[in-house]
C-alpha cells in the first residue's frame, strides 16, 4: 500500500494544566486516539483517529480536552473542495465505495424552514394546554369509508389500529446496526410513552417480546428474524422497500457485527455477512407486493395493521398510490435525510428528495383520488424538533417517524461513523464493552423526556392554532406559510405564501 | 379588495333561533325582534335568516333562491336550469325598498323538480343530482350563486344588519315552523352577499358564531367527496359536514354530533366498553370531520333544529322552552325578547347538543331520553 495522503480531519487539543493523567480519555477511546505513553509517563493522541465523537471530551473529569477541525486546509478552491479531494485521495487508496453512516448532510435547503405556523389573535382564541385538555391521540391503520352502526351500536368493527398517545414513533433501527441497550431504551421508552418503537430488518432478541404491544416488526428484504413468533409478536408489520439514506440500494451488516445474539435472532450464521437485496426476491411488481400484504394480514389474522416503507423518490406519489391500492394500512415515507447505520456516501447524498415535498406531493395525490382516508401516512428523513412535527402533520402527515433524534437522545454526538462499530456511546456497536455504556434505563428516560418535551411544545403550538385536537391539524395546510420558496414550490406544498 | 371566495373572512357573530316542535307555523316577525335585540354582535355587514314551511303551496319542489349579478349571468343559468329541471314556478323574491339596504344583487327564486330521464342519465340519486348542480353553479358560473335549495324552507340574507335584512325581505309575511337567524359581524370585508349566513344544502342551514380553526382540515376531506367549498367560509363548510354525516354516510344524528364535536378522550375513557368503542371509531374515521376552534352553531333541517357548540365551549348559547317552543340564541336577552316568561332556561355544556324534533320527525336518532351528557327536547 502507498503513503496516505489523508490528514487528520480534527485537532485533539489537550490543556496540559488539567490534564491529570487519569487515562479516561485512553478507555474510552475505541479509535485508539489517546494512548499513555509509558516511557514519557503522559497521554497522546493520534489524530488521524479521531472521529470527533466528544466522548473523551464529555468524560474527561478535568475538562482538559477539546477537539476542533483541523485548520489545515487545502488551497482555496470553490469546486475542488476539501471534501471533494479527500474522497479522491481515500478511493486511490481503496478502490472501494465511500461508505457513511447518519444522514445526508449536504447544504441542501431544509424545507422545514421555509415554513412558518398560524396563532390565533382575538377573532379565534388560543387555547392553553395547561388549563384545558389537548388531545395528541392518533390511530394509524386503514379506515373504512363509512360506519355501520345499528341500534347505538358499532355493527362492524374497524380495521385493526395502532393508538399513539403522541404522534411520534421511533423508527426502524436493526439489532446489529444499533446495541441491543439503544433497542431496550427505545422499547421502554416507546411503552412508558403510549408510542411505538420499529425493529427495522434485524429480527426481534428475546429479552424484546415482552415490548410487543409497543414493536412494530419489520419484513424487510433479507427476511432476517422473520417467523411466526416474531410476527404475532408485534402490534404492526412493517415491509421495508426503501429507506431515504439508500433509496434503491440493499443493506450490508459486515460480519464482524453479527455474534452469537445477532446470528441467533437474525437466524443466520454466526460470523457471516448479513445481506438484504435491494429488491425482495418475491416483489417484482405492485401485484407482488399486495400478495406479500396479504400473506402477512392472513398469517396474522387480520388483527394487525401492515405498514409499507418507501424513500422518497422522484414518483413518490403515484408508487404511494399504488400502495394504498395494494392494501397496505399505513404508508411510511423516508425522505432523503433519513439516517442508517451504514450507507454508500453518493448514493445518500444524491438519491432522493426532501421529505416535506413526498409528503405533500403524496397526501395531494391520495385527496385527489379520494382514497386519503383509507391509509395513514408517517413521514420520516430527518424530523429535528416539535415544530417539524407540526408542520409535517399540518402538510398532511398522521404521524412520524424519528431515528437520528432519537439516537441524539441516547448520546449520539453524529460523528458518522456508525458503519465501523466502534460507537463509543455504546448505540451502533455490538462490543460488548461499548454496548455497556449505555445504560437502557437511563437511555429509556432520555429517550421518554425527549418525547414528552415535544408533546409539550406540540401542544403550546396546538393551541396558539386554537385547535385541542391533533386531527383538526392532519392535512390543515391553511396552518402554514411558506418564506423564501418559489412559486413552484409553494404550488406543490399547497401552501400560500407569507403574507397571503 | 379580494372578495371573499377568493379569501377566507373571519368574523364573529349572533345566532338566534326557534321553533315549534308541533310544526305549527308563526309569523317570522319574533325572529327578527330576537336577533335585533343583539344588535352590537354585528357590524352591518351581514345578516341572514332560514325559514321552514315556509312555501306549503310548492312542498314538494326544490326552492332554488338565487344571486345574479346581472341578468345576463340569469339567463345563462336558466338555460342550464331548463336543461337540468322543470320549473313549475319562479318569480323574484319579494323585497322592501328600505334605506339601509343598498348594492342588491338581482334576486330570484325558481321552484323547481329534477328532469327524471336526466337524473336516470346520471345515474344519482335526484338529492346527488341537486347537490351536483349546485356545486357547479356556485364554483363554475361568475356572478350567479345558489344561497338556497331546500323543500318547503328558504333562506334570506345579505349585507346589513339583520332585522334590516328581515325588513328588506318582507319576512313579517312568511310564516314557518323553524326559524334560524344571524347577524355577522367580520373582521374585513367588502360585503358580499353570499358571504352572509345562513349557509345551506338542501334542507340544511347552518348559522355560526365562530372561527373554525379545523377548517383547512375539513374543508379538503370533504373535497374529496366533491364538495367544493368556494365560498372560503367556515360555515359553508359545517353545512356540508351535515349533508356528508347526515345524508351521504346515514349516520344517525348522536353520532353526527359526536364526530363533529367529540367527547374529550377523558370522557370517552370512562364510558362503558361498548360505547367507547364506539366514539373510539367515529373519532378513528371521521377524525377530519372534528370541527375545532369556537362556534355555537344552529342547524336547521326539515325534522328540526339542532344546536351545538365547540367541545370546551368558546363561544355563548343559551336554550330555553316555553310550551311547545324551543329557543336557542347567544344571549339569554334575545330569548327573554320574544318569551319573556320561559318554562325552563340553561346554558348547554361544550359539546352538548341541544336537539328539537318535530313530533313526528323521521330522524334516526339513538341517544336515550334524559341521558346525562345530550339533551333531546321533544323526549
Amino acid at each position: 500500500m502507498t503513503l496516505s495522503y489523508l490528514t487528520p480531519a480534527f485537532l485533539v487539543e489537550r490543556n496540559d494544566k488539567r490534564c491529570i493523567q487519569c487515562k479516561v480519555c485512553v478507555q474510552q477511546c475505541a479509535n485508539e486516539v489517546h494512548r499513555f505513553d509509558e516511557e514519557e509517563g503522559e497521554v497522546l493522541a493520534d489524530e488521524l483517529n479521531c472521529v470527533n465523537c466528544q466522548r473523551c471530551v464529555v468524560m474527561c473529569p478535568t475538562r482538559a480536552l477539546s477537539i476542533r477541525k483541523s485548520p489545515n486546509e487545502f488551497r482555496q478552491n470553490a469546486n475542488w473542495t476539501a471534501d471533494a479531494i479527500k474522497s479522491i485521495y481515500i478511493q486511490a487508496e481503496t478502490g472501494g465505495v465511500l461508505l457513511t453512516g447518519m444522514g445526508n448532510d449536504r447544504p441542501y435547503p431544509v424545507y422545514w424552514d421555509h415554513m412558518l405556523l398560524n396563532a390565533s389573535q382575538v377573532t379565534n382564541p388560543s387555547i392553553d394546554p395547561l388549563r384545558e385538555p389537548m388531545e395528541l391521540k392518533t390511530f394509524l391503520g386503514r379506515k373504512p369509508d363509512s360506519l355501520v352502526i345499528e341500534n347505538g351500536k358499532l355493527k362492524e368493527k374497524i380495521p385493526p389500529q395502532l393508538e399513539l398517545d403522541i404522534p411520534i414513533m421511533f423508527s426502524a433501527m436493526s439489532f446489529g446496526s444499533i446495541s441491543l441497550n439503544a433497542i431496550k431504551s427505545l422499547a421502554r421508552a416507546a411503552r412508558q410513552e403510549g408510542t411505538f418503537y420499529n425493529t427495522g430488518e434485524g429480527g426481534l432478541h428475546k429479552d424484546l417480546y415482552e415490548y410487543g404491544a409497543n414493536t412494530i416488526v419489520q419484513v424487510a428484504s433479507g427476511r432476517f428474524g422473520v417467523h411466526p413468533e416474531y410476527l404475532q409478536a408485534g402490534a404492526a408489520i412493517e415491509i421495508k422497500i426503501g429507506q431515504g439514506a439508500k433509496p434503491g440500494i440493499g443493506g450490508h451488516l459486515p460480519g464482524e457485527k453479527v455474534g452469537r445474539e445477532v446470528s441467533e435472532t437474525r437466524m443466520i450464521p454466526e460470523g457471516t455477512d448479513a445481506i438484504s437485496p435491494a429488491p425482495h426476491h418475491d416483489i417484482y411488481s405492485i401485484e407482488d407486493l399486495s400478495q406479500l400484504i396479504y400473506s402477512l394480514k392472513e398469517a396474522t389474522n387480520y388483527e394487525k395493521p401492515v405498514s409499507v416503507k418507501i424513500a422518497a423518490v422522484h414518483n413518490v406519489a403515484a408508487i404511494a398510490s399504488g400502495i394504498a391500492r395494494a392494501g397496505a394500512d399505513i404508508i411510511a415515507i423516508d425522505g432523503y435525510r433519513g439516517g442508517t447505520g451504514a450507507a454508500p456516501l453518493r448514493i445518500r447524498d444524491n438519491v432522493g428528495i426532501p421529505i416535506e415535498f413526498a409528503l405533500a406531493a403524496v397526501d395531494s395525490r391520495l385527496r385527489e383520488e379520494g382514497i386519503r382516508n383509507q391509509v395513514s401516512l408517517v413521514v420520516a428523513g430527518s424530523i429535528r424538533n416539535s415544530a417539524d412535527v407540526v408542520k409535517a402533520i399540518a402538510l398532511g402527515a398522521d404521524a412520524v417517524y424519528i431515528a437520528t433524534g432519537a439516537l441524539i437522545a441516547l448520546g449520539c454526538h453524529m460523528c458518522q461513523k456508525c458503519f465501523t462499530g466502534k460507537c463509543n456511546w455504546g448505540i451502533a456497536t455490538q462490543d460488548p464493552q461499548l454496548v455497556k455504556r449505555l445504560n437502557p434505563e437511563i437511555g429509556a428516560q432520555r429517550a421518554a423526556n425527549l418525547l414528552r418535551a415535544w408533546k409539550h411544545e406540540i401542544k403550546e403550538m396546538l393551541g396558539g392554532m386554537g385547535i385541542n385536537a391533533i386531527e383538526s391539524l392532519r392535512g390543515n395546510r391553511l396552518m402554514l406559510r411558506g418564506i423564501g420558496l418559489t412559486e413552484k414550490e409553494l404550488q406543490i406544498l399547497g401552501i400560500s405564501a407569507v403574507g397571503e | 379588495m379580494l372578495r371573499e371566495g377568493v379569501v377566507r373572512i373571519p368574523s364573529g357573530c349572533a345566532i338566534s333561533g326557534m321553533m315549534n316542535k308541533k310544526g305549527k307555523c308563526f309569523s317570522g316577525e319574533d325572529i327578527i325582534k330576537s336577533i335585533a335585540i343583539m344588535h352590537d354582535r354585528s357590524n352591518g355587514l351581514g345578516g341572514g335568516f332560514a325559514g321552514y314551511g315556509i312555501y306549503p303551496d310548492f312542498k314538494d319542489d326544490y326552492a332554488f333562491h338565487f344571486f345574479f349579478d346581472d341578468d345576463t349571468v340569469k339567463e345563462t343559468v336558466e338555460t342550464l336550469l331548463n336543461k337540468q329541471f322543470t320549473i313549475i314556478f319562479d318569480e323574484p323574491i319579494p323585497t322592501r325598498k328600505i334605506k339601509a339596504i343598498k348594492d342588491a344583487p338581482v334576486i330570484w327564486r325558481y321552484f323547481v323538480q329534477p328532469k327524471s330521464k336526466m337524473v336516470i342519465q346520471a345515474g344519482l340519486p335526484e338529492e346527488e343530482y341537486v347537490v351536483k348542480f349546485i356545486m357547479k353553479v356556485n364554483s363554475e358560473i361568475e356572478g350567479a350563486y345558489i344561497f338556497s335549495s331546500g323543500k318547503n324552507m328558504g333562506a334570506f340574507k345579505g349585507v346589513g344588519y339583520p332585522e334590516d335584512i328581515g325588513e328588506f325581505f318582507r319576512l313579517d309575511e312568511y310564516k314557518g315552523y323553524i326559524w334560524t337567524a344571524h347577524g355577522r359581524f367580520p373582521t374585513n370585508t367588502p360585503g358580499w352577499w353570499g358571504g352572509a349566513h345562513p349557509f345551506t344544502l338542501l334542507d340544511i342551514s347552518v348559522v355560526h358564531n365562530g372561527e373554525i380553526s379545523s377548517y383547512g382540515t375539513n374543508r379538503r376531506f370533504l373535497e374529496m367527496y366533491g364538495y367544493k367549498c368556494t365560498l372560503q367560509t367556515d360555515t359553508e363548510v359545517m353545512a356540508y359536514i351535515f349533508d356528508y354525516l347526515m345524508r351521504r354516510q346515514g349516520l344517525p344524528l348522536d353520532v353526527v354530533v359526536a364526530a363533529m364535536a367529540s367527547p374529550l378522550w377523558m370522557e370517552i375513557n370512562r364510558m362503558d366498553p361498548e360505547k367507547r368503542e364506539l366514539v373510539k371509531a367515529i373519532r378513528a374515521v371521521y377524525g377530519s370531520l372534528l370541527v375545532n376552534g369556537p362556534f355555537s352553531i344552529l342547524v336547521g333541517t326539515n325534522q328540526g333544529m339542532i344546536a351545538l357548540n365547540d367541545r370546551i365551549k368558546l363561544r355563548p348559547s343559551v336554550a330555553a322552552i316555553k310550551g311547545d317552543f324551543l329557543y336557542v340564541a347567544s344571549e339569554e336577552s334575545a330569548i327573554r325578547e320574544i318569551c319573556p316568561k320561559p318554562d325552563k332556561v340553561w346554558a348547554p355544556r361544550g359539546g352538548e347538543p341541544v336537539i328539537g324534533l318535530l313530533e313526528n320527525a323521521q330522524v334516526n336518532y339513538n341517544f336515550a331520553a334524559g341521558e346525562n351528557e345530550r339533551i333531546a327536547i321533544n323526549s
